[in-house]
């Protein structure tokens, strides 16, 4: 008993000394790598999803692939498979250990990610945030879609108009930490505190949580229908828009939709009047527009003060701005309205 | 022998008569504090429709409990027959839906094989393997939908009307459901092999030595849940309109708690069709009832546990006192 | 089965020792694993060059380290025959009565303690049930309390998250002391903790009587309800520790942290030779697995393997880990390799 103990301790414990001792002859080699691979043509730039399996995301990616293309390096698509800020942890660890050249990530989370992403901009690696931003500290620079104050209060005036001023708010929200639903349902609730007689009749009932998941978005959705007070539901979240389109839809409901969609998801509700219209961007806009603003920090023609101006491919000209939470951002631009009249058009574009 | 055949039908009944009391009292509870909004006629059409395929489920994870083991695959099989047949239906919309429903369940019967060989011919133990197994069913879900998810532009409609179409006026999924109940009940009382997983779950020693084959009653019971699953998945992608790598995560747990609320012993040898449906009853109706009096969602949660909790416990309980006074009896 | 002897005048003479067989030695659970281990080794360091970086080790060390502070009390409890699937919510609620302490001004070292508290009293809620109760598995116990402890962990936080930690605190999920990452030391404490526990008191030797047969153990005095409390509440408590370490890695609480460890931990524990029948497994197996499937995620990751094959080999490791023994029993039986043996011996 005592023998064969102490054998596999002390193979064990060769084991693990011969691999440090590998560790430790490589480390020279491996510091003059670090040197090259980030001004070499074959540098990583990094896209860290919300969520791998998200449509949203995934059109994100398609227009940050094709500037990574223009510019000449190496795009990757990274994410987890569900909306947690930890698992996104941990894929920024990994890119650090890979040694990419920039991270561009949207957050599920403001704050989680600070620690791995200072650690990451501590190794040299440029960290840009997009869609849903982290905190100031945790980024040089944030790609802003649209501005948050005004996708929050055309939301609001929307709803308000399409229940013709009574009726009660729902809101479908994602994951309840995600930065820029939060941001925007701050906006929202603005909106209805500053013009109380205005929504007098339409309160915000309720606010639920469909974590960008489409099983949980539909079931909150059917739990928000039982709730004979509630007319209209804002969804801010693609997945929750066609989660809750499709309940809507099977339960012939009077009640009705607006927020952020897909026009290639949602063409089927604007045209049965589900949703009368909505609101969203091009999310391959923002993706071509993240590859170039890292693009430009990497190559240090920007530094993400304000004022400074960098040409984003085919976007053109874009300025830096100073940013509502602090730190500084790039705006995309206008938020889009889509109804019966131009849904058609855009459907097949994303 | 005659006493303890009374003790365990006693015994039977007790439980099933306190799920039953449990499930009233908290019925009318609901009923008075939401305002009469509970025995409307949508309402229980929605509460049996929420219902059904967690009691589908149920029937079939009591086989695998029974024979003592368990089963902790189901949530990902049920996730890979319904990316498999919704990915095949993606492709070609014109198909039969039964067509599609049909593949889930030979996709899930592959699975219970998988999970019944691992268990009966490599004797690993039926946590152990079912974990590994869905890992690997899980996995491969992911690599299948290729990073998709499958959502109802995906569908045709006559596939999605499965899930939300009525025959005789009760949706769909109740009366499978209910057909579902009727076989499982006949097949474990009334045939051979049904009477063969209960002796191969009380003892598999007795069981071995009195001639049964327990290795091929074992890969019955982990074949027939795997086939359930597939056919649950289906009707659970059908349902939700969305079919996701991660759908039905840690749904196994709800199965699991529905049997045991239902009486069925994690021991093995123990459990009835009747008490299952009342757990998966019992279930159900917490979910449902606790929106409608307007219990804050953050609660639900802690009371739904506490609920499984307080109800094991007095089950366990009872039978203590049942067979104290079984004890006394004998001792005079 | 020890060796015996049968002398001519029919008395059985039983060796009051095992002794030492090349055969037994080999075939042992701990040798697979180290195989395993080395043949993730090397497949890591010929797939990337970035892996064989010591940095790039320690840190890796970091994000799989938070669950091995809890398998090693799983492995106790599951070398009991009992199980516990709370342990996830476990981390989850601790965290979050930490994060509300120190908002309403209790300074850092206090809140960490009254987390530490708080899993203790979960993981001491789990044994007293389960002691009170003899005739409820553990399966459906820990069950219910890791819904009640998650939701307990909603009802107090809701959807929000509490962060603002002071910075000594944010540095220990993260620091290093020296080269070594905080955690790696006091995982490596930790283990040394439990192979004394388990190989070297009492207290380990009553713990895998109770696995092997929980009446006998009974019946032969061993206070079975005061282990089984003990360990649970160990379990508790050092889920509490890997919550404090998780929670200052993240730099702020919520009530659904840690979803589905438990299942990791639980195959990690498996992985390492525990059996679930009870009875079985030590603490160097479930260290070996800890490396193997932490390194193995570790390494397939940096060269951008997706998470569902990782997902696939370590389901596929569980099962062939742990079916490889049960064909071997039937391998070792067979006449050709008994001959071998006996020839081997015989040289």
């Amino acid at each position: 008993m005592n023998t064969k103990k102490i054998i596999s301790l002390c193979v064990s414990a060769v084991l693990s000394m011969s691999l440090l001792a590998g560790c430790g002859g490589t480390t020279n080699s491996d510091s003059t790598s670090t040197s090259t691979s980030a001004s070499a043509s074959n540098a990583t730039y990094a896209l860290v999803a919300k969520d791998v399996q998200n449509p949203y995301m995934k059109k994100i990616y398609e227009g940050f692939e094709k500037s990574c293309k223009e510019i000449g390096v190496t795009p990757l698509y990274k994410g987890p498979e569900s909306a947690t800020p930890e698992k996104q942890i941990e894929i920024i660890n990994q890119l650090v250990a890979q040694k990419v050249a920039g991270i561009a990530v949207a957050a599920n989370d403001a704050d989680a990610l600070q620690p791995a992403l200072k650690e990451a901009m501590n190794a040299g690696i440029s960290v840009v945030s997009l869609d849903s931003a982290v905190n100031a500290q945790s980024r040089q620079i944030h790609v802003q879609q649209a501005d948050p104050e005004k996708i929050g209060r055309s939301l609001i005036q929307a709803a308000c108009e399409m229940v013709h001023g009574e009726g009660g708010i729902a809101i479908l929200s994602a994951t309840a930490q995600a930065t820029n639903q939060n941001l925007w349902i701050e906006w929202m609730q603005k909106e209805l505190k500053e013009n109380p007689t205005k929504y007098a009749k339409t309160p915000l009932i309720k606010i639920a949580y469909g974590d960008d998941d489409p099983t949980k978005s539909t079931s909150e959705t059917q739990a928000l229908l039982t709730n004979p007070d509630v007319k209209i539901i804002i969804a801010p979240t693609t997945v929750g828009m066609l989660a809750a389109g499709k309940v809507l839809q099977d339960k012939k409901s009077s009640v009705l939709l607006t927020g952020l969609g897909l026009p290639s998801e949602m063409s089927s509700f604007i045209e049965d009047g589900t949703c009368p219209w909505m609101y969203l961007w091009n999310p391959v806009d923002i993706g071509y527009l993240t590859g170039y603003t890292m693009n430009s920090i990497i190559k240090g023609d920007i530094k993400g003060t304000k004022g400074d101006t960098f040409t984003a491919g085919t976007l053109g000209e874009k300025a830096v701005t100073d940013a509502a939470g602090g730190g500084t951002e790039v705006m995309l631009g206008e938020p889009f309205k889509f109804d019966s009249k131009n849904i058609a058009e855009w459907k097949a574009v994303y | 022998m005659n006493n303890l055949i009374l003790k365990k039908m006693f015994s039977y009944n007790i439980r099933e008569i306190s799920l039953i009391l449990v499930i009233i009292v908290i019925s009318i509870f609901v009923q008075f504090r939401s305002g009469g909004n509970f025995f409307t006629a949508e309402n229980i059409s929605d509460l049996c429709t929420e219902t059904a395929i967690l009691a589908i489920l149920a029937v079939g994870m009591m086989m695998v409990i029974i024979t003592a083991g368990i089963d902790l695959s189901i949530g990902a099989i049920m996730a890979l027959a319904g990316m498999i047949g919704t990915t095949i239906l993606k492709g070609n919309k014109g198909i039969n839906p039964l067509f599609i429903i049909l593949i889930a369940i030979v996709i899930g019967t592959i699975c219970g094989m998988l999970n019944g060989i691992s268990v009966s011919k490599l004797k690993i133990l039926p946590i152990i393997a079912t974990l590994g197994m869905m890992n690997i069913f899980r996995g491969v879900t992911y690599l299948v939908s290729k990073g998709n998810w499958v959502l109802q532009n995906d569908m045709s409609s006559s596939f999605l009307d499965l899930a939300t179409g009525k025959a005789l006026g009760i949706n769909n999924l109740v009366v499978i459901a209910l057909v579902v109940y009727v076989i499982g009940y006949i097949f474990l009382k009334y045939t051979r092999t049904g009477r063969k997983i209960y002796a191969v779950g009380n003892s598999e020693e007795s069981a071995t030595v009195s001639g049964i084959k327990t290795e091929r009653t074992l890969l019955i019971a982990y074949t027939i849940m795997g086939a359930i699953a597939g056919f649950a998945g289906i009707l659970y992608v059908c349902k939700f309109g969305a079919a996701q790598g991660e759908t039905a995560v840690g749904y196994e747990m709800n199965v699991i708690a529905a049997c045991v609320l239902g009486g069925v012993s994690i021991n093995g040898g123990t459990g009835r069709v009747q008490g299952v449906l009342l757990g998966a009853l019992l279930l159900g109706l917490l979910n449902n009832a606790m929106p409608l009096i307007n219990i804050s969602v953050f609660w639900q949660e802690a009371i739904r546990g506490l609920i499984i909790l307080l109800s094991v416990m007095c089950n366990a309980l009872i039978q203590r006192n049942v067979e104290m006074k079984a004890l006394r009896r004998r001792n005079i | 089965m020890a060796k015996q002897v049968i002398q001519a005048d029919g008395t059985r003479i039983i060796e009051n020792e095992r002794t030492f067989s090349w055969k037994r030695f080999i075939f042992q659970w701990e040798w697979m694993l180290v195989l395993m281990l080395v043949i993730v080794t090397i497949v890591n360091i010929s797939a990337s060059s970035n892996f064989a970086n010591p940095t790039n080790i320690m840190n890796a060390m970091r994000d799989f380290l938070d669950k091995a502070i809890v398998v090693f009390p799983m492995a106790l409890v599951i070398m009991l025959g009992e199980i516990d699937i709370s342990v996830a919510s476990t981390m989850a609620l601790s965290s979050v009565v930490m994060g509300m302490a120190y908002q309403a001004g209790v300074p850092m070292s206090g809140a960490i303690v009254i987390a530490l508290l708080v899993g203790a009293a979960c993981g001491f809620v789990n044994g007293i049930i389960l002691a009170k109760f003899p005739e409820l598995s553990s399966m459906i116990v820990t069950l219910a309390t890791q819904i009640v402890f998650r939701g307990i962990a909603s009802i107090l936080l809701k959807t929000d998250s509490v962060g603002g930690f002071p910075a000594w605190y944010n540095n220990f999920g993260w620091g290093k002391f020296g080269p070594f990452p905080i955690i790696l030391i006091f995982t490596v404490i930790e283990a040394l903790f439990f192979v004394y526990l388990l190989h070297y008191t009492k207290f380990g030797r009553r713990t895998y009587a109770m696995g092997n047969s929980i009446t006998v153990s009974k019946f032969s005095g061993i206070k079975t309800n005061k282990i089984k409390v003990i360990i649970f509440t160990m379990t508790g408590l050092l889920a509490a520790v890997a919550a404090v370490f998780l929670a200052s890695k993240m730099g702020s609480v919520r009530p659904d942290v840690a979803k589905g460890y438990e299942l990791d931990i639980i195959a990690m524990v498996v992985l390492g030779g525990v059996s679930s029948a009870g009875g079985k497994g030590n603490i160097l197996g479930c260290i070996l697995s800890i490396l193997v499937i932490g390194f193995l995620r570790y390494g397939l990751g940096l060269v951008n393997v997706t998470s569902q094959i990782i997902m696939i080999i370590v389901g596929a490791l569980l099962i062939i880990a742990v079916a490889i023994p049960n064909l071997k029993s039937s391998f070792g039986q067979s006449k050709w390799f008994k001959n071998l043996c006996n020839n081997v011996k015989k040289c």
